[in-house]
């Protein structure tokens, strides 16, 4: 099912005249309005004529999250504080907070491509949505509920949070699609059958939408298994607009991304070189329509690649593999780039252990140990020493292959590992990393 | 003539083995024979009590990785070589042993083994041949 089938749907060379003449504009209006994107034009010695075709794009210096908190909080935006009607922020976590700002236009904007994501996954006005994103400053929320209002659904506004209730919403609502983190997905069939005793596959969900955090094929096949539903990817970020900017489709192939609104490059996150289609690198974003926080070259600090060919689905967007890392994630150990998808993909080949695990990284001496603790569960777990050390041993051999370092696998117990409301805290590093 | 075992996966953390007994305690369900084995980061304990199910649920309940399973349990003459004799047997009928824990019944005469090998059916029959005391859920209960 298309929402806007016209523009899903689109040849590509029409797209990208779309594009071109989008792009224009946009860098036409933030360098106008925007004293932080001129001072960056005039410093590379670029006028916004310069840019004549979609290639040009790299000759526009990109945006990354640093810079954005230098002109925290509207020095970003391209419209007078009057058109802005909402405001978004990013969690301030690590320094000061990215705000995004909302012209009428870009919630109108926002409605609609949150309306394709959920039309593409067969989501009508006959559903019922759940959304367990959080609903306040963190797009999450709204962002879902924007769409499912445009589509006309029945939203039920959860927010984050207050699992029980959740559980009995959908039980007593018949809830048929839930928007949430995919580790918040998993505690919650976890709780509804061991603190509840409701069988999570007996409820009415037949979707849902998770993101917001790494996950990986094995974790939506348990998420799948354990609610009975299509589980798919959804992708996006403050600073560009919130979710929507891309989406799987009920192939769940990878996720398109609405490039009418949002042009797409992959750079090397080192270099900051352009790479070509099917080359995994960091995801850059520019958006072509935003009015109050035009964003170019956005370093996302994602890594993807853009996946080649067309969608069986029949939309000549383009797809984005699920992001596979951050950069800010890569952990340096003992020399190496280590993403934590990585453990979490050997540990989930290795059969039956539950998707529940945690990194710690340390420095006894001079070198990194890592220990990647997992736990047993009834499934992994037996009666003789023998059987429990040969699954540690294979979890080595196993994360050993996929990253290419040696750790230690300890097998810890149940719940031992915190099960987070938000998003799942997989590395604990313990280096002093002050020398 | 299998008898069923309990077994709980504890992490080699201060008070864990603790918090396990206590948790059978609670639900006034004795235990028959424990043992642990350990490595030296975790530990299986095995235990036979009175009511597996029940103790089960209570460990669940406390936080445990449980699992129940068949093992058997022999009435050994309390002398030199009794359980060696066993063993010799299993042995030579290529049947591994994959654990055995012992304890002495109450009046002393006896000492009841507890076994888990490969093949638990074979076992029984082998054991039964060679004319050796296999204790049922019965004789457990009355120890
Ligand atoms: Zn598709």
């Amino acid at each position: 099912m298309f929402w806007n089938r016209e523009v899903e749907t689109m040849p590509q060379e029409i797209l990208k005249e779309l594009q071109l003449q989008r792009l224009k504009e946009v860098v036409k209006r933030a360098y106008e309005r925007v004293p932080f994107y001129r001072k960056k034009f005039e410093e590379v010695g670029l006028k916004p004529q310069d840019i004549k075709t979609l290639e040009d794009i790299k000759y526009i210096p990109f945006t990354s999250k640093a810079e954005l908190r230098e002109v925290y909080p509207f020095g970003i935006f391209a419209v007078p504080l009057s058109e802005i009607v909402e405001i978004h922020s990013s969690s301030g976590t690590t320094g000061k907070p990215v705000v995004a700002g909302y012209t009428k236009g870009d919630l109108e904007l926002w409605g609609e491509v949150m309306a394709r994501c959920l039309t593409m996954i067969e989501i009508t006005k006959e559903d019922i949505v759940q959304i367990a994103y959080g609903y306040g400053l963190f797009t999450g929320g709204l962002g879902f509920h924007y769409g499912a209002l445009k589509i006309g659904a029945t939203i039920v506004p959860a927010s984050a949070g207050n699992t029980r209730r959740q559980i009995e919403l959908m039980r007593d609502f018949g809830t048929t699609f839930l928007a949430c983190t995919p580790s918040y997905a998993l505690y919650l069939a976890e709780y509804a059958k061991e603190e509840i005793g409701i069988e999570p596959s007996l409820l009415k969900l037949k979707a849902g939408s998770f993101g917001a955090e790494m996950w990986t094929e094995e974790m939506r096949k348990e998420i799948e298994k354990r609610f009975g539903l299509k589980a798919y990817n959804v992708y996006g970020l403050t600073e560009i607009i919130g979710p929507g900017v891309a989406h799987e489709c009920t192939e769940q192939a990878g996720l398109h991304v609405w490039e009418d609104h949002f042009y797409i490059e992959i750079v090397d996150p080192e270099t900051g070189e352009v790479l070509p289609e099917g080359t995994r690198g960091e995801l850059v974003i520019t958006t072509l329509t935003r009015e109050g926080m035009p964003m170019l070259r956005f370093r996302t600090r994602d890594i993807t690649s853009i996946i080649k060919g067309e969608c069986p689905c029949g939309r000549t967007v383009r797809r984005i593999d699920r992001i596979r890392g951050r950069t800010d994630d890569m952990i340096k150990v003992r020399g190496v780039m280590l993403f934590p998808y990585q453990i979490e993909q050997a540990i989930l080949e290795v059969q039956g252990v539950e998707p529940h695990y945690q990194i710690v990284i340390t420095r006894p001496q001079y070198l990194d140990e890592i220990e990647v603790q997992v736990e047993v569960s009834k499934e992994t777990f037996s009666d003789e020493i023998k059987v429990l050390e040969n699954l540690r041993k294979k979890l080595e051999k196993r994360i050993e292959q996929t990253t290419g370092i040696r750790v230690k696998v300890t097998l810890v117990e149940p719940k031992s590992i915190p099960r987070s409301e938000g998003k799942a805290k997989r590395v604990i590093d313990k280096r002093k990393l002050t020398d | 003539m299998k008898i069923k075992q309990i077994s709980v996966f504890l992490e080699n953390k201060k008070g864990r083995l603790f918090e396990a007994l206590k948790a059978i305690a609670e639900k006034n369900i004795n235990i028959r024979a424990l043992s642990i084995a350990d490595t030296s980061e975790f530990g299986i304990l095995r235990m036979i009590v009175d009511n597996p199910e029940e103790a089960k649920n209570a460990l669940e309940e406390a936080g445990f990785t449980t699992k129940i399973s068949n093992v058997v349990a022999i009435g050994v003459k309390d002398k030199p070589g009794g359980l060696a004799e066993v063993l010799e047997h299993l042995f030579k009928a290529d049947i591994n042993v994959e654990y055995v824990y012992a304890f002495v019944e109450k009046s002393g005469e006896q000492a009841v083994v507890v076994l888990r090998t490969n093949h638990l059916d074979k076992t029984i029959d082998l054991l039964k041949v060679h004319g050796i005391k296999l204790l049922s859920w019965e004789d457990i209960l009355a120890l």
